[in-house]
């Protein structure tokens, strides 16, 4: 099992794929340094013209909510429909709502 | 040679030196040192391809017998290709490869900046195409010698070896023959390319602490379809499809 101990540090990657709409997480690659990260993410998800502009950041960077808060951090906005701006109505040209 | 066959037979060049290290490169394919490189130089080969097909299509064109891409590609003995050796040389290890792809991408991309010039419109229109696909091909390559260079003493002593095994083509690359001479004017001149060739190289193997070989034996004559042991090699493998059955379509 040497092998999975010199797996190079992991990355997430995230896709933007036209200008003014946000970078989306598309995956992650295995990379040793910040331009070897954007290289390979864009070997790996923008083969086929997926993209205009490519986010790299190292997995344990991101900080992320636990599952087992899910109950406490989620469920209180259950009960609250007010909170949807589901009362007004989206002009047609409006994409990406 | 008048100037339309002689621009039939430059542009078989710039077809067969992106055909045969694509078919190199593809070689890595499953063989990869790590998933995202093993995609990594597919794609480049996949480049080299797409790079060899309009060279091949504008060369068919010139040439007006109604041969096709495939008819150039499989159809012809290693004495009629025309690549330069450094292209046809066997993959290595990793470092190798690297190393075989930072030289031939460095002068490609110097090559493609003075056709993209030329007052033959279509050479120029396919140059700008390729520059772009070389330069990102460059890039790779040349970050990944400096990575190697400066990384452990086992990498840095591949990629050393890889660049004194090497170096013997690379005069190869600037060669001039008939078909430069005829095509003046169209094209550069290759010798005014080898300045600043050198310099780009340099640039990356001195950050890379990799040292240019010195009294190396040169070894020339892919132009000309004179060309090592190894190119037959790979063409009986590339053209097997065609050979045994031929006309086969998919």
């Amino acid at each position: 099992m040497q092998q999975q101990n010199n797996q190079l540090p992991l990355w997430e990657v995230f896709i933007q794929s036209k200008s003014g709409i946000p970078h989306k997480h598309v995956g992650s690659i295995h990379a040793s340094d910040k331009k070897m990260a954007l290289q390979n993410a864009r070997d790996i998800y923008t083969r086929r013209g997926e993209g205009r502009s490519i986010w790299v950041v190292l997995s344990e960077n991101i900080v992320s909510s636990a599952p087992g808060e899910e109950a406490e951090f989620f469920d209180p906005t259950d009960d609250k429909v007010y909170r949807h701006p589901t009362f007004y109505r989206v002009p047609d040209g409006v994409k990406h709502m | 040679m008048d100037t339309k066959e002689a621009l039939y037979n430059y542009c078989l060049r710039l077809g067969d030196n992106n055909l045969v290290l694509g078919q190199r490169l593809a070689e890595w394919c499953s063989n990869g040192p790590i998933l995202e490189e093993d995609l990594a130089m597919t794609n480049l080969s996949l480049d080299h391809f797409g790079q060899a097909e309009f060279m091949y299509e504008y060369a068919a064109e010139l040439e007006g017998k109604g041969r096709t891409c495939d008819d150039i590609a499989f159809k012809r003995n290693e004495r009629e290709y025309f690549n330069a050796l450094i292209t046809e040389q066997p993959n290595g290890d990793f470092a190798f490869t690297m190393m075989k792809h930072l030289l031939f991408s460095a002068f490609a991309q110097h090559l493609y900046e003075s056709l993209s010039l030329s007052n033959d419109k279509r050479l120029a229109e396919l140059s700008v195409r390729a520059l772009k696909e070389i330069k990102y091909h460059f890039r790779h390559s040349s970050e990944w010698i400096v990575r190697l260079g400066k990384g452990t003493q086992e990498s840095a002593m591949r990629t050393q070896y890889a660049l004194n095994e090497l170096w013997m083509f690379t005069a190869d690359l600037f060669e001039i023959n008939k078909i430069d001479e005829t095509l003046i004017g169209i094209i550069v001149d290759s010798n005014e390319l080898f300045p600043a060739w050198k310099k780009t190289i340099e640039t990356v193997l001195n950050t890379a602490n990799i040292k240019i070989p010195e009294k190396v034996h040169m070894l020339k004559g892919g132009y000309n379809g004179k060309h090592t042991e190894h190119l037959g090699h790979l063409l009986c493998e590339m053209q097997y499809l065609q050979r045994a059955y031929p006309n086969a379509k998919w």
